[in-house]
């Protein structure tokens, strides 16, 4: 299963899917959350909804020099924490834009496709797919 | 408070000096919690008592509370600083992504004081505050200013852009300031005292996370919180069709004010309902940052040119239930296309359009009555409906051309106070009324309210529940709009949006404190709620609030309430009593 964006045209640009995958740590704020939500440039433009895409043989980890990001079987990354040494090459590698920046640790979060944030999208922009 | 949470975190901006520091105000968070309670406080450290608002010295304090960024519906940023328009307390709050980018950028409560000698724009990203050169925006509008900043700053999706447009910059006293192009800190003059300081605009972003006091209990509360949000009909009514959903209900009870007042109702008023917007012209709804209830509904509006038929352009206008009264039926409009175009263009200008409207009104009736000299009013036609002279005339707040105009830029009050036409000038304490011609309880709440604003105490509601089954004594009455009041001040110093406030209850917001570190007694907290009314009112008392000395306007007894004629007796009986009430709550120090 992965994590897709069903229809960005219902999104209001609440961003509680943000606090949602950022909550999963038991923290409030926003610094962890893997997805992301941004206006098009002016809200009356509607919002981008960025979510990892989980692809099968991911440019972040190809990007990754010390083997922090690897590949999942069934698509996606996993990070080690211990091994990443904060370079931000993945980030750059994502031409979506999906490897967020948690500048309170200074490491990228990696959407786990786990799907909580799903239940915290009150309009039904996001959904679980099977890949 | 809980270690290492940035909420006590106060940052101070001095314009003059071109300086920021930060400073710690545990202090202010433990005895007031955030929002309304800490900026009651600030404004009264920070602003000199006596001072003219545009007067280097008033300062402008933007508020937050804890909540925020932890819990959803802590939306609202509350703004503090002395009013040009009505020479008072200002008090205006706005939600957009204020209150979280605020929040995120790491504090608690934004202090900006001084003015600049030339046009700049404040940069706050985290730690980082910049001083910006805006001297090639000065002069343009809210949109152009927004889409500016928008493409110079970083922090896209995580930032709130504040900023005014000509009607601040030209510090009429009913300026407002535009937050994220379709909210406002709307009402008695903030974009005014931005153009004072020559601040252009304002944009804040951060990151980060926030602590909590136990994790597990935390995310429970989020879920129920969450849950109700998303399921109670309330916010659905809000979500569907937003706040212009009172359009149809204010009328059918004859309190929505229609041609300045000379009628309750206005006829075809289905066609600027709730309903007919969402219908002809919806064309995106939008959230708060952390709502998930999204009321914000934004017209499309399409328009070819007049001599270019197949060039089309397209308005985006929000819209609620206010401007709709503002510019619509109070000037007699009731084509939504017309009102759709007026608002668009008082928004750009920068101008409240409630206060615009009134005023319009105003102008309307004193020009009827033939007080306004023909010369004076520069070839304009002001007749109910017809929304081209209205179109001329807001130019003309900007430009002014004729005495009129400066006149009419000040506000009902003072306009009224050139021209007569005095008891027809629909404003309390100098603020134009918001559209609520309930009964005697709304007026009364106009008048004694902090800030002059319905938002204050809700009397429109008691007119609707209490007053509806019975008359209730006036001193009831104001007993129960200053209790209303009170308990509000615990909503804007958490600074949860008031469309929550059934969700919020005190043992939700007794149970949220707690999950910030701030656990205490549903006594503690009402407690808290009177000191910081009292705090506002010392305020307004130190800046000589006579409650005594303000004026109803004589109109109210001409037309039908909702509740029938509004009787004067009554209304003197309940403000002698407020005056002397007050006098007991709030003795001037």
């Amino acid at each position: 299963m992965r994590l897709s964006v069903v229809d960005t045209e219902l999104c209001v640009g609440c961003q509680c899917c943000m606090f949602a995958c950022a909550r999963r740590s038991g923290l409030g704020g926003i610094a962890s959350s893997a997805i992301t939500v941004r206006s098009m440039g002016g809200m009356e433009k509607g919002f981008k909804v960025i979510v990892c895409r989980a692809c099968d043989d991911p440019p972040c980890a190809r990007a990754c020099p010390t083997g922090a990001l690897t590949p999942k079987p069934g698509g996606g990354v996993r990070l080690n924490a211990s091994k990443c040494i904060g370079c931000g090459r993945c980030a750059q590698a994502c031409v979506l834009g999906a490897v967020q920046w948690d500048d309170d640790v200074n490491k990228p979060s990696i959407c786990i496709q786990c799907g909580y944030c799903v239940s915290f999208c009150p309009h039904g922009v996001l959904a679980m797919e099977d890949k | 408070m809980l270690p290492n949470d940035p909420i006590s975190r106060v940052l101070y901006i001095d314009l003059t000096k071109k300086t920021s520091q930060v400073v710690d105000r545990s202090d202010l968070f433990e005895a007031y919690i955030g929002g309304a309670g800490v900026a009651a406080q600030l404004l009264l450290e920070e602003c000199p008592p006596g001072i003219d608002a545009f007067d280097p010295r008033n300062p402008i304090i933007l508020a937050v509370g804890p909540l925020v960024g932890n819990l959803p519906l802590a939306s609202k940023t509350v703004a503090m600083f002395k009013s040009p328009h009505t020479g008072n307390l200002g008090e205006s709050h706005a939600g957009g992504r204020s209150a979280v980018a605020i929040r995120m950028a790491g504090y608690g409560a934004i202090v900006i004081k001084g003015a600049s000698e030339t046009p700049l724009w404040v940069s706050i990203d985290g730690d980082e505050v910049h001083l910006r050169d805006a001297t090639t925006l000065w002069g343009l509008s809210n949109t152009v200013t927004g889409r500016v900043v928008r493409e110079n700053e970083g922090g896209a999706g995580l930032r709130t852009i504040l900023r005014i447009g000509r009607a601040g910059e030209q510090m009429l006293p009913y300026a407002n300031v535009m937050c994220e192009t379709y909210r406002h800190f709307g009402r008695i003059g903030l974009g005014a005292v931005f153009g004072s300081k020559k601040l252009k605009a304002l944009v804040v972003s951060g990151k980060r996370s926030l602590p909590v006091a136990d994790r597990r209990a935390y995310r429970q509360l989020y879920d129920e919180i969450y849950q109700q949000a998303t399921t109670s009909k309330l916010m659905k009514k809000y979500h569907d069709l937003g706040t212009a959903s009172n359009i149809l209900p204010l009328n059918a009870i004859g309190g929505l004010p229609t041609r300045n007042l000379q009628a309750g109702r206005i006829v075809n008023a289905e066609r600027i309902s709730g309903e007919a917007f969402a219908e002809g012209y919806l064309g995106r709804r939008l959230a708060c940052t952390h709502c998930p209830v999204g009321c914000i509904h934004i017209a499309a509006l399409r328009e070819p040119y007049e001599n270019e038929p197949y060039f089309m352009r397209t308005r985006m206008v929000a819209y609620d239930y206010e401007p709709i009264f503002a510019l619509g039926s109070m000037l007699g409009i009731n084509e939504p296309r017309n009102l759709l175009r007026l608002l668009d263009r008082i928004d750009d200008f920068g101008l409240d359009c409630m206060s615009a409207g009134v005023v319009l009104a105003w102008a309307t009736e004193a020009v009827e009555k033939g007080l306004i000299p023909a010369d004076e009013l520069d070839g304009v036609s002001l007749r109910w409906g017809g929304y081209q002279g209205y179109l001329a005339a807001a130019e003309r707040l900007l430009s002014q051309p004729t005495p009129f105009y400066q006149a009419l830029a000040r506000g009902v009050d003072y306009a009224s106070s050139v021209y007569g036409g005095r008891e027809f000038a629909l404003a309390y304490g100098g603020n134009e009324i918001p559209g609520y011609h309930t009964g005697p309880a709304a007026h009364l709440g106009f008048l004694l309210g902090a800030r002059h604003s319905h938002l204050d105490n809700a009397g429109y509601s008691v007119d609707q529940k209490e007053m509806l089954k019975e008359t209730v004594p006036p001193e009831r009455l104001i007993n129960m709009l200053l209790e209303e009041e009170g308990a509000r001040q615990i909503l804007s110093s958490l600074v949860v949006c008031f469309f929550a406030r059934n969700l919020y209850d005190t043992n939700m917001i007794l149970r949220s404190l707690e999950q910030v570190g701030m656990p205490m007694t549903a006594e503690r907290l009402a407690e808290i709620g009177r000191d910081i009314w009292r705090a506002k009112y010392q305020f307004k008392l130190r800046e000589g609030f006579d409650l005594l000395a303000q004026t109803v306007p004589q109109r109210i007894y001409e037309t039908d309430s909702a509740l029938g004629p509004i009787d004067e007796t009554y209304m003197q009986q309940a403000i002698a009593y407020a005056a002397n009430l007050i006098g007991e709550l709030a003795p001037a120090s």
